[in-house]
């Protein structure tokens, strides 16, 4: 049985959180096996929210599933599909159901995904959301209304170290702290410097920030998220790297900067911990923190 | 202002197709000025529709008219002789514009020649841009004389999102973050504290949420006799 996340957190230990992305469709085979490896490998598995605007499996379904394995699920939710009526619905759910983490996103823009036609919602923005945890924390609802019993959640929230808009990103970043973000999990970092310049700021406050690892499989991924993908910048030593990898082995490739980063950001204790996003690669999570030797 | 743009020819004549007697009636003032929908606009439908219809062996009767506002019955009204004589009306005013016709004139079914797309200006010769969504509760004060509601694509009220980069939005790398704009703004008017304070979820009562919003004055209310 996994310990509960915020104990983790506030243990002082090097956290390790993953994630999993639940299935377009019912057929839950794979992503439970993604589960059976991860349950003991990490401290919480995030559960993506319909990521990318991309319909699936609820996030709050796969928590319980998780849960029901022994493992310790990360609400992931987004601002995008529900309004606040909806969203403190689900947190309620998610509570009765064991889920006891919960991270409060925007979410993309619903024109980002395979519903395009759809109407999107951000009733509430991610720091109202978080906001709205704690107040449901107090008893009450965002009506005002007093709720027979309420949840307690650890409430986390995202950042994104190598924003271009830095000053910008930092404004909401204080905003979510002060109404109760107690952790962070960054948007993908591929650039220890900017980082740690990022965490110079993020050190100023109180609160843990586990820096985002997404493993590369190719020289064209690192491309692409340097062309598509906001506040992502894969520096061109990597990208080299990743292309310089013999046929058949970039993954390794780049299992292997992955874990040279995760070791380094701990050696140099530059964050508190590390956000490992493998993207349906999942088995590929435990080799690289043995590689990383966390 | 408010901004519309023609529908397809093509959507026009499958709405047509039955009558023989139209009158296209246009609007002076929004509409005209974003070219859409104004006196000349009305003689270049009712051309092309013409056209359209000739091709299907039609002989359409179409009768071309403008007034100065669709959207006041002072002016509305002035359409009641030529509307007795048709089947149909065609009006290329904003939504607005359509819907007064069809409440001034219950017998005759009323079609609408444009889509009406938003409030906002023309930023460029041939370039509008939308700016206000009529929220009913004007917060302009807060971000520096630019609209969250309107400019960031997802409304957001504290801060931007994680996908503004190089200014522009995610939805569009030719779409402006509106809050960069704001956050470069206030730092030029020297008033980023500002932006620190939290925002509360937005009381959306005074937007759509409520219904159909009415606004109402006693100061300047008389009934109608008409
Ligand atoms: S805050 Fe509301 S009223 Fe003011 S510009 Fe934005 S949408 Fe329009
Ligand atoms: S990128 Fe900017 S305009 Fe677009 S949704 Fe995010 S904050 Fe709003």
């Amino acid at each position: 049985m996994s310990r509960p996340f915020k104990e983790v957190l506030n243990s002082g230990e090097f956290v390790i959180t993953s994630e999993i992305g639940p299935p377009k469709g019912t057929n839950i085979d794979k992503m439970l096996h993604h589960i059976e490896i991860l349950k003991d490998t990490v401290h919480g598995m995030n559960v993506t929210d319909n990521q990318s605007s991309v319909m699936r499996l609820s996030s709050v379904a796969v928590c319980h599933i998780i849960k029901d394995h022994g493992g310790e699920p990360i609400l992931q939710m987004t601002c995008r599909d529900r309004n606040r009526m909806a969203l403190q619905s689900d947190l309620l759910s998610a509570y009765v159901l064991g889920v006891r983490n919960v991270l409060c996103l925007t979410g993309d823009h619903i024109s980002l995904g395979d519903h395009k036609g759809s109407k999107q919602v951000f009733d509430l923005d991610s720091v109202q959301l978080i906001a709205a945890v704690r107040n449901l924390e107090q008893g009450q609802d965002l009506g005002g209304n007093k709720l027979d019993g309420g949840v307690e959640f650890c409430v986390g929230a995202t950042a994104t170290p190598e924003a271009d808009n830095m000053d910008s990103q930092l404004l909401k970043f204080r905003k979510k702290i002060k109404v109760g973000a107690e952790f962070f999990q960054t948007q993908a970092v591929y650039d220890m410097d900017m980082l740690k310049k990022f965490m110079e700021h993020a050190q100023q406050s109180n609160t843990k920030v586990l820096a985002g690892i997404l493993v590369l499989v190719s020289a064209g991924m690192a491309k692409y998220l340097n062309a598509n993908v906001a506040g992502v910048t894969v520096p061109q030593e990597l990208i080299d790297e990743m292309a310089g990898a013999e046929k058949g082995k970039a993954l390794q490739k780049g299992m292997e900067i992955a874990a040279r980063q995760i070791k380094q950001i701990k050696e140099e204790n530059i964050c508190p911990g590390v956000h490992i996003m493998a993207i349906g690669k999942e088995e590929i999570v435990p080799e690289i923190l043995q590689m990383a030797g966390v | 202002m408010i901004v519309a743009e023609q529908k397809p020819i093509q959507e026009i004549k499958g709405m047509m197709a039955d009558y023989q007697k139209v009158l296209i009636v246009g609007c002076g003032t929004c509409v005209t000025v974003c070219m859409a929908g104004g006196e000349k606009e009305v003689g270049i439908i009712a051309s092309c529709l013409r056209m359209a219809l000739q091709i299907d062996g039609k002989k359409p009767e179409l009768m071309e008219d403008c007034i100065q506002r669709q959207c006041e019955w002072e002016f509305v009204d002035t359409l009641k002789d030529k509307v007795d004589g048709v089947d149909a009306i065609l009006s290329s005013a904003c939504g607005v514009g359509v819907q007064a016709l069809a409440e001034r004139f219950p017998n005759k079914p009323v079609y609408p020649a444009l889509n009406t797309t938003f409030m906002g200006m023309p930023k460029e010769h041939g370039l509008w841009i939308e700016n206000c969504r009529g929220c009913g509760n004007c917060g302009l004060g807060r971000f520096g004389g630019i609209c969250p509601i309107a400019r960031c694509s997802k409304g957001l009220l504290n801060g931007p999102c994680g996908g503004s980069q190089n200014g522009k939005c995610e939805v569009s790398k030719e779409m402006d973050c509106g809050w960069q704009l704001i956050y470069g703004r206030l730092k030029t008017l020297n008033q980023l504290d500002q932006l620190e304070e939290i925002l509360l979820p937005k009381d959306w009562s005074t937007d759509r949420d409520k219904g159909q919003r009415k606004m109402f004055r006693g100061d300047v209310y008389y009934e109608q006799t008409v």
